[in-house]
């Protein structure tokens, strides 16, 4: 069987699971609809919401950036799950508590004002809108791969997938359908590791061997990496090169923002209890850890790979690999199927017959290959968005593994993707028309309103997905700066401030998101159309703060308007207050109310 | 006791526990991870040393221990108050 063909079995497997699921599930009444009836176990629920949580970005994005940039993006790592902390004890129980659907029910009726209600919502669709463009760039990566395509037909194609799968269920159908795709994201990126961890370590577990020895040299694996890539003028693995107040900022940024997301926060409200939320937040952290804890091996081991295939022959000092070799040898073949998607290129400049990857950026380099006759890297495109589905082919494993990741790969933008467009439809019609313009509205007319909601929201993120503001997981780190700077601190302060009022509340989420919005804006082009940006990453407007980091400092914004305006205009009213200390308690937590 | 002020001493423990794990959050991430890596430098691990596997792996490890430290001591706390629910 072609590899092909064995790929459209594995996806084609594994969406008929998840769509006979979602079948077998579906949603019925809105209550339904939007929190499964509170019948999740806190096991279930930790699951789904990790399958939901871990996205394209995750999976597919994540280990490109910190293998071709090593120690500097380990900010991904602590970012995404250092969150999970401030959820569990800052947010989750008291939400659940709160007992009510939406995000900006919790905001709407703590801040007792109908503006703060749709001020949340607006928020709450930038920020789960630009996750979806991310989310989109990593589909169409994954369909390009899998049904040797272009990236742009398989990010139309991917689209058309999505919608189709978000529009069938609710949350209900979702949260069974996200079980099942947990699992096969799991096994899709653990496997691959496991055997690349046996083959260049001998451990079998990938977080050790990571730590462990390079079972060729006897060196320890990190030490190899570093000697490799600084041989071939890159910067060293393990170093630390970044700015570190950037850092930091951003590390943060991505920390709020993961407890500021509105569709992994809706997760808490479906379990029965409170005591259960607090639980369930650290189920969901297990299920991310095991694919988190993987992901540096993932990255630094095929890293290592890469460099060694290019450099067949005993390093830069031997000789590169021919073009022969990519075009006839089978450890090569991936380089060919990559190629079709248009992510991955090279180029024999200086028509020696090989292909030299280095860093031409780098003066020593610069000499070598005046020296040798070299004109430059040939190796002239590597997405980094394509490492994790090429690695069980740039490692030569068999091809079920490769199947394998690419339905992992799919199960893991579809499920996010899902659960996204879950947040936008329920915050359109049932927080916006529902609970604003139209409180009359039938069930129906609500349900028809979440659909035509998840519509647009597919349109507009697969028109940007087109020409992405950046990778996947840079993408989806713009949003989680925007959940940091609007919604967390609103849902922050609810709980732990009696003080904040409904004017202080809104007029800290308006100066929070407007900052950061501007900033990202001013980065990454006005409504990320390219082209309209006047500065860039590179050389930021505030020192060395890039667009991705301002998240924190939105959030800091938005604490201290809601501080200053609070203190200057009327205090909360009495039976607000003690609607702040019933949500501390968790005793006499119901199920949820509709209105 | 009344009801509002054994809530209220509820509460202040809570928030106890909630500042210490903040701090440990922040020390084995931004501390260990970022900022104080150059400290811990001389302490080696596989190639590297300590700063980066608290970057890679020990931080993450941490958090999960904080949430479950969490979620037993305020379930605990919860009976202890009679708070928790019936």
């Amino acid at each position: 069987m072609s590899q092909f063909a064995i790929n459209l079995l594995f996806v084609g497997a594994s969406f008929a699971l998840y769509i006979g699921i979602a079948i077998w599930a579906r949603a019925g009444s809105t209550s339904e609809f939007y929190a499964a009836g509170r019948g999740v176990h806190p096991v279930t629920n930790g699951m789904a919401t990790a399958a939901d949580w871990m996205s394209a970005a995750s999976f597919i994005s994540m280990a490109g950036l910190i293998a071709f940039t090593g120690y500097d993006n380990s900010s991904f790592l602590m970012g995404w799950t250092g969150g999970y902390v401030l959820l569990a004890l800052l947010l989750a129980p008291y939400l659940r508590k709160f007992g009510k659907f939406t995000v900006s029910e919790f905001i709407g009726d703590r801040f007792y004002s109908q503006t703060a209600r749709i001020v949340a919502v607006v928020c709450l669709i930038v920020a789960s809108t630009t996750y979806v463009i991310g989310q989109m760039t990593g589909v169409g990566v994954a369909f390009g791969r899998f049904l040797e395509v272009s990236n742009t037909a398989g990010l139309l194609i991917g689209a058309c997938v999505v919608f189709a799968y978000a529009v069938f269920g609710g949350m209900k159908g979702v949260t069974y359908t996200q079980v099942a795709q947990y699992c096969v994201l799991i096994t899709a990126y653990t496997i691959p590791a496991i055997f690349i961890s046996l083959q260049l370590t001998g451990t079998p577990i990938p977080a050790l061997g990571l730590f462990g020895e390079h079972a060729a040299s006897g060196e320890p694996l990190l030490a190899k990496l570093d000697a490799i890539v600084t041989e071939l003028g890159f910067a060293e693995y393990t170093a630390h090169h970044a700015d570190t107040f950037n850092m930091v900022l951003f590390t943060l940024s991505l920390m709020i923002g993961t407890a500021g997301l509105p569709h992994v926060i809706m997760r808490f409200f479906t379990v029965p209890r409170v005591s259960d939320a607090r639980w369930s937040a650290g189920w969901t952290l297990v299920f991310i850890a095991l694919l988190y804890l993987t992901a540096p091996a993932v990255g630094a081991m095929a890293r290592l790979n890469i460099s060694e295939l290019m450099w067949p022959n005993g390093g830069i000092s031997g000789e590169a690999v021919t073009v022969q070799q990519i075009e006839n040898e089978p450890e090569y073949d991936w380089m060919a199927t990559w190629q079709k998607t248009g992510l991955l290129d090279w180029e024999d400049k200086n028509g020696d017959g090989k292909i030299q990857y280095y860093n031409d950026k780098n003066a020593d380099l610069q000499a070598m290959a005046a020296e040798k006759g070299w004109e430059g890297n040939e190796l002239t495109k590597f997405n980094r968005d394509i490492l994790v589905l090429a690695n069980p082919e740039i490692a030569n494993l068999p091809s079920w593994v490769i199947g394998l990741v690419a339905a992992g790969g799919l199960a893991a933008a579809l499920s996010t993707a899902a659960g996204l467009l879950l947040a936008i439809s329920s915050a359109v019609s049932h927080d916006l028309i529902k609970g604003a313009i139209n409180p009359n509205i039938s069930e129906k007319g609500e349900l028809l309103s979440a659909r035509i909601a998840m519509a647009v929201a597919i349109a507009v993120a697969t028109w940007l997905g087109l020409n992405p503001p950046g990778f996947a997981a840079q993408t989806v780190a713009l949003a989680f700066g925007l959940a940091a700077a609007s919604i967390f601190p609103a849902l922050m302060m609810g709980i732990f401030s009696t003080k904040i009022n409904n004017t202080g509340a809104v007029a800290g989420m308006l100066a929070g998101l407007t900052v950061t919005l501007i900033y990202i804006f001013l980065h990454k082009g006005w409504l990320f159309i390219p082209g309209t940006n006047s500065f860039t990453d590179a050389d930021p407007l505030l020192g060395t703060v890039k667009s991705t980091s301002f998240g924190a400092i939105g959030a800091a914004v938005n604490f201290a308007v809601a501080y200053v305006v609070a203190n200057m205009t009327k205090e909360t009213p009495a039976e607000i207050k003690a609607l702040v200390q019933s949500v501390r308690v968790p005793r006499g937590a119901g199920a949820a109310q509709d209105h | 006791m009344s009801e509002n002020s054994s809530n209220a001493a509820y509460w202040s423990a809570n928030v106890r526990i909630i500042l210490i794990s903040l701090v440990i959050w922040a020390l084995v991430s931004f501390g260990f991870g970022i900022l104080l890596r150059p400290a811990l430098a001389g302490i080696s691990v596989g190639g590297t040393d300590l700063g980066f596997w608290f970057a890679q792996q020990g931080s993450i490890l941490v958090f999960l221990a904080l949430i479950f430290f969490y979620a037993w001591k305020m379930n605990k706390l919860d009976a202890e108050h009679g708070v928790d629910e019936e």
